[in-house]
């Protein structure tokens, strides 16, 4: 029963992906409204409530980034608690609607919310910040849903142990053995089992993150960059703290190599350690965001023209970039989960020099 | 510019959120999910190997049979080809015999037969002397009955002599 209640749940949500993003549209107007009168209370002071002109980047960002709010529709918005540090104050723990008063930004217990940052209202030094944010929360909730799918399919495999694998289980299963023998065995190897499990969980982190993040409304979990970052450290120190000595010695005295070009290697090869982590944090962070931007960007094309025509064109156009969405979605969790394997196998790959040089 | 430099707060939950999240999954979805994967692709594996271990095993079981039963054929028909061989031997055995028994009863018959021949011959020329007796006996009893035909026989013979 309740397999069958996550199924169509998951079905639910993935048909929300293609139907979705007409429905944005009107949030994005009432959103528009509101993103612009937040900026004039903060930036300006109240001026006037006669309509401004659409301010597209800020709107596009307002959407891809980070929040203290869960901005859904003016309707429905999700205070979320506010968790700050500082040496003067201490710890502090309120809701974020305490920084909103009929819709100007005010301070709160001494602390103002500038932009996104929390700042300390006297001094304006920035306090360190474990709010629970918009990505936080999104964080939370994709965490959540692999948990349940995944401990119900690991379930699955106890009650159903011995027979052929149904439903959810089976869905679940082809990305398993997808992940486990198209991409972690041909890249790491004889060791492969080792890491499976981390990049068993990267993989599907990342795809849940990315459609999650497709949903109408959602926060860009998988397009922020400090999600991407942590992601990629932990592949990079997986990757040096497992490296074995073909690879540190590759490093730092590649061999087969004339002793003065060794030299010139050597700190190509050291940079080469570091942009590794940087690519894959670069890399999902811009092709995620990049999606969002455009999807957006079309979407306010309605706002810019006002037209009937440009808003059944761009409807159109923002159903099929989704299409690509969708798609992009999953290479991009394949690349990630895929370079993560690389440079796993790069560092612990036995293999005599002989053969390579 | 905010959208490119990551935030503490986020880093911080998503370390420790991933991090869980990684360590919960590996002990409670897959390690069961990979061993069971594991287990059914050992099992796949050795049914299929024993079902080539049997496949092979009715191929040499089938030749097997095949050997026995052309060994079986062979033998039949060598124990049938002695049979035969046998049969002709014992019955040219017993024609010679029973050839040997005949020509030797009829050895027997025949010289029986010549004995028998040879008494029966005697007796008959016994016979017919001591007829030929009688008979001569009669005739000269008849013919000398008379003085005068013994006056005429004495005659004759005394004519013979002289002419000699």
């Amino acid at each position: 029963m309740k397999r069958v209640l996550l199924v169509r749940t998951a079905i639910f949500l993935a048909s929300f992906c293609f139907l979705g993003r007409a429905s944005i549209v009107p949030s994005v107007a009432q959103h528009h409204e509101d993103t612009v009168r937040i900026n004039q209370d903060s930036a300006v002071s109240e001026h006037s409530s006669e309509p401004k002109e659409l301010n597209v980047a800020e709107v596009i960002l307002e959407h891809v980034m980070d929040n203290h709010i869960w901005h859904i529709t003016d309707a429905i918005v999700i205070p979320l608690p506010v968790i700050v540090y500082s040496q003067e104050k201490g710890f502090d723990l309120f809701s974020s609607t305490n920084f909103f008063e009929h819709h100007k930004t005010v301070e709160y217990q001494g602390y103002k919310l500038v932009g996104n940052k929390i700042l300390i209202a006297e001094t304006h030094k920035e306090v360190l910040d474990f709010s629970v944010t918009k990505n936080v929360l999104m964080l939370f909730i994709n965490s959540g849903i692999l948990l349940i799918i995944l401990l119900t399919v690991a379930r699955t495999y106890k009650t159903r142990a011995g027979k052929a694998p149904n439903g959810l289980q089976s869905f679940i299963e082809t990305i398993i053995l997808f992940v486990q023998n198209d991409i972690v065995k041909p890249n790491i190897g004889p060791k492969y089992e080792k890491f499976l499990p981390y990049l068993l969980t990267l993989f599907f982190f990342i795809l849940f993150g990315n459609l999650l993040g497709l949903l109408p409304g959602a926060g860009n979990l998988t397009g922020n960059i400090s999600v991407t970052l942590v992601l990629a450290l932990i592949t990079f120190f997986i990757t040096n703290l497992n490296g074995n000595k073909n690879y540190w010695g590759h490093i730092f005295w590649t061999p087969g190599v004339p002793l003065p070009l060794r030299i010139i290697i050597l700190p190509v090869e050291l940079i080469g350690v570091f942009t590794k982590p940087f690519s894959l944090t670069v890399r999902l962070f811009v092709a995620i965001t990049a999606g969002h931007i455009v999807l957006l960007a079309l979407i306010c094309l309605t706002f810019i023209f006002k037209s009937w025509f440009v808003g059944i064109g761009s409807t159109v156009f923002v159903t099929l970039i989704s299409l690509i969405e969708l798609l992009v979605a999953g290479i991009q969790a394949y690349v990630f989960t895929l370079f993560s394997s690389l440079y796993i196998g790069m560092a612990v790959a036995e293999h005599r020099h002989d053969d390579h040089h | 510019m905010e959208l490119l430099t990551p935030s503490t707060g986020l880093f911080f939950w998503q370390l420790i959120v991933f991090v869980g999240l990684f360590f919960v999954l590996s002990k409670f979805a897959w390690r069961p999910m990979l061993a069971s994967l594991k287990e059914r692709e050992t099992s796949i594996q050795q049914a299929l190997d024993s079902a080539e271990k049997a496949k092979l095993e009715m191929a040499s079981l089938k030749t097997d049979n095949e050997k026995l039963l052309k060994e079986t054929r062979e033998e039949r028909d060598r124990i049938l080809r002695e049979a035969r061989q046998a049969a002709i031997a014992i019955n040219e055995q017993a024609q010679a015999e029973a050839k040997k028994n005949a020509d030797r009863l009829i050895d027997d018959a025949k010289s029986v037969i010549q004995v028998e021949k040879q008494a029966a011959l005697r007796d008959v020329r016994e016979q017919v002397a001591l007829f030929s007796l009688d008979i001569a006996q009669k005739l000269l009893k008849k013919n000398l009955a008379s003085d005068l035909a013994q006056k005429a026989l004495a005659e004759e013979f005394i004519k013979d002599l002289k002419l000699n």
